[in-house]
């Protein structure tokens, strides 16, 4: 166990001390304990920042199963120290925040405090593990306390459905990545990332690499809101609003981002790869910013843009991807991608946390977070709206904010993709930039949106269930901080770009990145991305102003239409669908599971018989058939017939007797007395029995006896039923027989070895004792069942 | 001789078995039935007792002895039942 996996370790340790300090030290918040493994955490990755830098790793491994070769083997580079630092940075301020956002007296704290920190260990653990194994554990991890979190109001219906909703649908994705990550680890025929990245260049020919790469990617299309499996993010802004600000925007939704980024080296060789991560990116960036628009909660607006955001990251690590495949060229362009990316996923985290913050700031204090009751907030909040200020501004892509700096990569990098030649780009790729621009336009639209309708106009305060005023400054200081990384990243990209981004990117890429230099600049000159943004920011600005005129576009696709009615619809189905099946063949008829169970025995023996070729009828070995023991068949298989067709139950009653003497006379003349006498006896005593029966049948009112009804499906099955046996029975016989019977050894050994002459009785009680010994119990068994069921009559009391 | 008049016997037995099955299935009515089953018990006694002469054993002698007792039993039983609708009377309460 080395310092790294008691940092993993360490928020799953705080989380079962944390309902014993919640119960024990009840006047303190419990947040305030929790809020130090967090920073503690933070400090220690920061230490790490210098080993990144200087380009080397940090792996430390303790076994787990190692037969299976599974090892809890943890892996710092880069990348993962960005999301690592991202998760305790973030969960710092979001616990700081937690604590002045729930109340003490309210709210169960330990519940939730417990459920924080395990999404905070196990998505440490997601970003940490070198083991394909062990990423998968954490990850459903994160899925299963998400879903916590989610649900975290259980009483409200609209939680509970979407906690079920995420749950239903990450968890969907992960078990697809799970197959990914078995077929993937088949392929290279190992379980550690490092190691497959080494061997990428032999995994892109092998047949299983698409379907391997589909799978794991569906796994990070889930977990990372991607179009269409979107839909669960919105619903989950039903959770308190620290978790939507550290789950739904900071850490869990870049999962998916870090698992894409994570396995470029691996998958980035093939073109489809390429194809389908930016496709996929650029699709939801458009999809989210659209839809963003139209909503009207806040969150919800932060919801949409957090789709878009991940969006505009995944086609970034899309397009990078396609620096392997020009690595003559030396200007870096698609590397450029790659760093922005990298750039975006932190200035996202910054801006969107501190967004989430004011949203519930918003709502603490106000009481409600529809944008069309709010209003007129700048005065009574100045701080709030300073932060929401640097927060939109930064999401629109606005000078000086850090946004504006990812933002023009990113546009300049879906402008290079006008350059590739690969798998098509040439004639769809001339989409890519006009696509990124409209997206980037309705970014501008929402972002103003959440800015001047909350804050500017007029204070409707009628509409308000509270008075609104200024929040507590605890509750300030998690967004001013990250506000202020917004301000201080935004002037001085050039701290992160030799700390963090350039180690980030030399992880994504790592075969290209030796003379890597990150620097971000803040003027390029008279390039297309400058007028882009230019171009943004004025068309933006007029359609917000002419807002009400168009937003009625939103109204031309019904409702019925969308993706969450057609999860709905089809989660609907599903019961619906299997319900009717179930109702089909379950019909509660014994008959019915009966005549399926005599089916398949016909099914399965029959075509077994017959493709074996087993059938053989060989009569060398018949003995003499003698007179009598063909007038004693005749005489059972007449009665049994009779049997069918008998009128009245008496009779049959009468019938099956006779059959039993019968069988007990076959038992004389087969040289059996011991089952001869048990036979009479026991025949005797289940007639009388069946007379018993018999008399406690209920009348049947006016109807008569009948015979039974004839149904010639009934009489095909039970006719071949009866020929199946017989002819198993035959070919069984006929059949020669590999091994001699043991019975010689009893015959023999009956009188010398147990003293007994009588061979049936010494084989039951001595040689095979046991049986007879659990015979003995299923006859004391029955006896006391039926003693039971006429003694105890429970039922009848309530009656 | 001897085993040849055994023989003979045997299949008296069955053919007469044959005829009370033929009044065992035919009826018509249920005492009818019920003395065909009792005779058809006390044939098998005279065939068991024919078959362990002409297998020379003494095996079934138990046999023969219990085939009586509950060939008599049975037909008791049914005639009880004929009589009265029910095997064992219910004098306690249960």
């Amino acid at each position: 166990m080395s310092l790294l996996h008691w940092a993993v370790l360490a928020p799953f340790l705080a989380a079962l001390l944390v309902p014993f300090l919640y119960k024990l030290v009840r006047r303190i918040h419990t947040g305030w304990f929790v809020l130090f493994i967090p920073i503690i955490l933070f400090t220690y990755f920061f230490t790490l920042i210098d080993t990144t830098r200087k380009g080397s790793t940090i792996i430390e491994s303790v076994p787990w199963i190692p037969s299976l070769h599974i090892n809890v083997s943890l892996y710092v580079d880069g990348l993962s120290l960005l999301f690592a630092l991202l998760i305790t940075g973030i969960g710092a301020l979001v616990i700081l925040y937690s604590i002045f956002y729930l109340s003490n007296k309210k709210e169960s704290l330990h519940n939730f405090y417990v459920y924080l920190l395990l999404f905070m260990g196990a998505m440490l653990g997601v970003v940490l593990s070198d083991n394909l194994i062990v990423l998968y554990t954490f990850w459903e991890l994160t899925s299963l306390s998400s879903f916590l979190l989610i649900g975290y109001w259980h009483h409200r219906e609209r939680s509970r459905y979407g906690a079920q909703k995420s749950l239903l649908i990450t968890v969907f994705g992960g078990l697809a990545m799970f197959g990914g990550f078995v077929l993937l680890s088949y392929i290279g025929s190992t379980f550690s990332i490092r190691e497959l990245i080494m061997d990428s260049g032999q995994l892109f020919e092998h047949p299983l690499f698409i379907p391997t790469m589909l799978l794991i990617l569906l796994g990070a299309f889930t977990k990372s809101a991607q179009f269409p499996f979107h839909i669960w993010l919105p619903d989950a802004m039903e959770a308190p609003t620290p978790v939507s600000a550290y789950l739904h925007s900071a850490t869990m939704v870049k999962a998916g981002i870090y698992l894409v980024a994570r396995l470029s080296p691996v998958f980035a060789f093939s073109g489809t790869w390429l194809w389908l991560v930016s496709l996929f990116g650029i699709i939801t960036l458009l999809w989210g910013s659209f839809f963003a628009v139209k909503q009207t909660d806040l969150k919800g607006i932060l919801a949409y843009s957090t789709i878009s955001q991940l969006g505009l990251i995944m086609s970034l690590l899309g397009v990078g991807a396609a620096a392997l495949h020009y690595e003559e060229l030396d200007d870096n362009l698609y590397l450029a991608a790659t760093v922005a990316a990298v750039f975006h996923l932190i200035n996202h985290a910054t801006f969107k946390g501190s967004l989430f913050m004011v949203a519930g700031i918003v709502d603490h204090e106000t009481g409600t977070r529809d944008i069309r009751k709010l209003g007129g907030l700048m005065q009574v909040m100045p701080i709030t709206f300073t932060v929401a200020v640097i927060g939109t501004f930064s999401m629109a892509g606005v000078p000086p904010f850090n946004g504006f700096l990812s933002k023009e990569m990113f546009l300049a990098s879906m402008v290079h993709v006008l350059e590739l030649d690969i798998v098509n780009f040439t004639t769809w790729g001339a989409l890519f930039p006009v696509i990124a621009w409209i997206a980037s336009v309705f970014t501008f639209i929402y972002s103003m949106i959440i800015l001047f309708k909350t804050f500017t106009g007029s204070l409707q305060s009628e509409k308000l269930p509270k008075q609104p005023h200024e929040a507590p400054i605890g509750m300030l200081i998690s967004p001013i901080i990250l506000a202020s990384l917004v301000i201080v990243f935004g002037l001085f990209p050039n701290l992160l770009s030799t700390s963090i981004i350039e180690p980030a990117t030399a992880a994504i890429q790592p075969t290209l990145t030796n003379d890597l230099h990150v620097h971000i600049g803040f003027w390029h000159g008279f390039k297309p991305e400058f007028w882009m943004t230019v171009g943004i920011i004025v068309f933006g600005t007029m359609l917000f102003i002419t807002l009400k005129r168009w937003w009625r576009i939103y109204s031309i696709v019904p409702e019925q239409i969308s993706l969450n009615n057609l999860y709905d619809q089809s989660l609907n189905m599903i019961e619906v669908i299997s319900l009717k099946l179930t109702k089909i063949f379950m019909t509660g008829y014994i008959r019915n599971y009966l005549i399926y169970i005599f089916i398949f025995f016909i099914a399965a023996l029959l075509s077994t018989l017959f493709q074996k070729n087993a059938f053989t009828i060989d009569l060398d070995h018949v003995a003499p058939i003698g007179l009598y023991e063909v007038i004693l068949a005749v005489i059972i298989a007449s009665v049994s017939i009779v049997i069918l067709f008998a009128k009245s139950r008496l009779t049959s009653i009468i019938l099956l007797g006779a059959v039993g003497y019968t069988v007990s006379l076959f038992f004389v003349l087969f040289r059996a007395p011991d089952l001869a006498l048990t036979q009479l006896i026991i025949e005797t005593i289940s007639v009388a029995l069946f007379l018993l029966c018999f008399y406690r049948l209920p009348k049947l009112g006016n109807r008569k006896e009948e015979r039974m009804a004839f149904r010639w499906n009934n009489a095909l099955i039970s006719i071949g039923v009866g020929i199946t046996v017989t002819l198993i029975a035959i070919s069984a016989f006929s059949s020669n027989k590999p091994f001699p019977p043991i019975s010689s050894y009893y015959i023999e050994n009956a009188y010398k070895e147990a003293g007994g002459k009588n061979i049936v009785n010494v084989i039951l009680v001595d040689f095979r004792g046991l049986d007879t010994m659990f015979e003995i119990t299923v006859l004391g068994i029955a006896a006391l069942g039926i003693f039971g069921m006429i003694k105890l009559r429970t039922g009848r009391k309530s009656e | 001789m001897f085993s040849i008049i055994i023989q003979i016997a045997l299949i008296c037995i069955s053919l007469s078995m044959l005829g009370l099955v033929y009044r065992l299935i035919k009826g018509p009515s249920t005492p009818d039935r019920v003395v065909a089953l009792d005779a058809i018990g006390i044939n098998l006694i005279a065939l068991i007792a024919l078959l362990s002469i002409s297998l020379d054993t003494s095996a079934y002698l138990e046999a023969i002895l219990l085939l009586a007792i509950v060939s008599f039993i049975g037909t008791t039983a049914f005639s009880k039942f004929l009589e009265k609708e029910d095997i064992i009377e219910h004098d306690r309460n249960l």
